[in-house]
């Protein structure tokens, strides 16, 4: 094992977000923190209990969850992709260093600057909205999860995208769309019947389900479903990044 | 310069550092960039790698580093497979690049110590102070990258190879957009490492620098290795000598009796030109002379000149294959 060549990817990549801790930090900070305002406790303030949770409480993981996803892909994404913008990724290609070890270095650093950022914005909800963490291992434990899942869905991405417009094609399409449609500001059990069922498809459903049970215990899918889901999302993004390695796909002609 | 520990000068260093063996490369548009490429380079020696553009040089040189993969064929790098035993063979490997790709943020410190860590090495802050001193950036360290000049950042990526201590050193044509003084130094710096006992490969577009820097010239056209010789035999082998006279009478015709020397008319009949070999006991300029005066050609002037390697690299590539071998 390379532990040097994880340690310098790892740190490079952390480098370049104490480089930039305003784009990095206080801008997705600053924005959660509307939602707070907004959603917290202007409209929540109107609006009745979901599961015996204040709204301005029930919104709290869904919209942790939301900056997580968005900043874990971002992060990976543009740290891989970078690289191969500006030429730099020949030292990559042709160091020591394993798929494995790339992935430790890259996602490593990309899962912890989320995870960072994800309990700063729980930090910054506490000046908002009163919530509880029923289950903090637990919790601690979805947020690694799906932070290091979905930095792998990030790093797929960058790996993909040949251009700037590309690197932000799925996460503005998909990702967000697919946060906000998967129970992040509602329990996906005021849905009508068809809806819920259709809900079932979208992999986010499991991850705030499973992240509002940490906090208050209630859940709208089975916890263990959750974590099957997640892991089973993470073995699909290992096993791609591994093929791309192995085949050199957009990284080696 | 003292930046690399210097190589064993034992009986390694008949077998070569580097073997590649039947390699092929054809890129997905189909076109063939590399075809059964054989090659074997010597440890501690300086391989100059020549060739027009498009030959495959470059294409070479990223299958060796591991940046394209290789259609077929084998290569062994400092006794590893470059597939197989790919970590032990990257390691041996430094890479100066032919663009200027760099870390535009980074500081020259930075990713020099990042370019060490990722080829496996421990932190060496005296080592890559000796680096950066040798290579005049060590009062760059601080300054970001994009700050710099061009030669400099040629540096920066000269440093960036050398900085996990590689015992091969691929240079990709890497005085180009250089000045003249820090090709120089480049230059002085390259017979340095190949004094401790570094072998480097180089590809160049400046024939005359192969010819004063290389020990052997490899020559490489349309994806195929046309010649691999030692530079010295590879000048008396296929050198040329050529002796211009300058005529005090033009010539319309070379008189027939003068068939024999296969003379050149040159400058609208001004000059006459005579192409010899050198290896040769004869080289028949003694007759020529007594033809000339026998026919009343009286010249002004003579001057003879020798064929560079750009001559002989020039006349490899533009003639057909079965000669060049």
């Amino acid at each position: 094992m390379n532990f040097y060549g994880i340690r310098a990817i790892y740190r490079f990549e952390m480098a370049r977000t104490f480089r930039t801790l305003l784009e990095s930090v206080a801008a997705p900070v600053l924005t959660t923190s509307l939602y707070f305002i907004v959603f917290g406790k202007a409209i929540g303030s109107r609006m009745g209990d979901i599961d015996s949770i204040g709204y301005g409480s029930f919104i709290i993981p869904g919209l942790v969850m939301l900056s997580l996803l968005n900043e874990s892909i971002s992060n990976a994404s543009f740290g891989i992709y970078m690289p191969k913008w500006a030429g730099t990724i020949y030292e990559l290609l042709s160091a020591p260093v394993s798929w494995i070890e790339v992935l430790l270095g890259y996602v490593g650093a990309a899962a912890t600057k989320s995870v960072m950022l994800g309990l700063l914005i729980l930090a910054t909800a506490r000046f908002f909205v009163p919530y509880q963490i029923a289950h903090p291992l637990w919790m601690m434990g979805f947020l690694l999860l799906t932070a290091v899942t979905f930095s792998l869905f990030g790093f797929i991405i960058g790996l993909w995208a040949d251009s700037f417009q590309k690197l932000q094609v799925i996460p503005m399409l998909i990702v967000t769309p697919l946060t906000f449609l998967g129970g992040a500001f509602y329990s996906i059990n005021m849905l009508p019947p068809v809806w819920q069922k259709i809900s079932l498809f979208n992999p986010v459903v499991y991850l705030i389900s499973a992240f509002r049970w940490s906090f208050y215990g209630v859940a709208d899918v089975d916890v263990v479903m959750s974590i099957a889901m997640t892991f089973g999302f993470l073995i699909v993004c290992l096993t791609f990044v591994w093929w791309v390695f192995k085949s050199g796909y957009k990284i080696r002609r | 310069m003292n930046t690399l520990p210097k190589a064993s000068l034992s009986a390694d260093n008949a077998a070569p550092i580097m073997s590649v063996r039947g390699l092929n490369k054809t890129y997905a548009g189909g076109f063939q960039a590399l075809k059964n490429i054989n090659l074997d380079i010597r440890r501690g020696e300086i391989f100059a790698l020549l060739g027009p553009n498009g030959a495959g040089k470059t294409t070479l040189i990223s299958i060796i580093c591991g940046i394209v993969n290789a259609g077929s064929g084998t290569i062994i790098a400092d006794g590893h497979d470059i597939t197989r035993d790919y970590r032990m063979a990257r390691a041996a490997i430094g890479l100066v690049p032919q663009e200027l790709h760099t870390d535009a943020f980074e500081s020259v410190w930075a990713t020099v110590t990042f370019s060490r860590g990722l080829f496996g090495k421990a932190p060496n802050p005296a080592y890559l102070e000796k680096v950066l001193r040798d290579l005049s950036l060590w009062d760059k360290r601080k300054s970001k990258i994009m700050t710099l000049s061009g030669g400099m950042k040629r540096r920066v990526l000269i440093a960036k190879a050398l900085s996990h201590q590689p015992t091969i050193l691929f240079l990709d044509e890497p005085s180009a957009g250089v000045d003249v003084e820090l090709r120089r130094d480049m230059w002085l710096m390259v017979r340095e490492l190949r004094a401790q006992g570094t072998t480097i490969i180089l590809t160049t577009h400046y024939i005359e620098e192969a010819e004063q820097m290389a020990d052997r010239i490899g020559i490489i056209s349309k994806g195929e290795l046309i010649l691999v010789e030692d530079k010295k035999v590879l000048m008396r082998k296929l050198g040329k000598k050529q002796l211009t006279l300058t005529l005090r009478q033009p010539l319309i015709n070379i008189p027939a009796d003068l068939n024999a020397w296969s003379l050149e008319l040159a400058d609208n009949g001004q000059a006459l030109v005579y192409s010899f070999d050198t290896q040769k006991d004869e080289t028949g300029i003694a007759e020529l002379m007594l033809a000339l005066a026998e026919h009343g050609i009286e010249f002004k002037d003579l001057r003879s000149r020798e064929s560079s390697l750009e001559d002989i690299f020039v006349s490899l590539v533009h003639q057909p294959k079965e000669t060049a071998a």
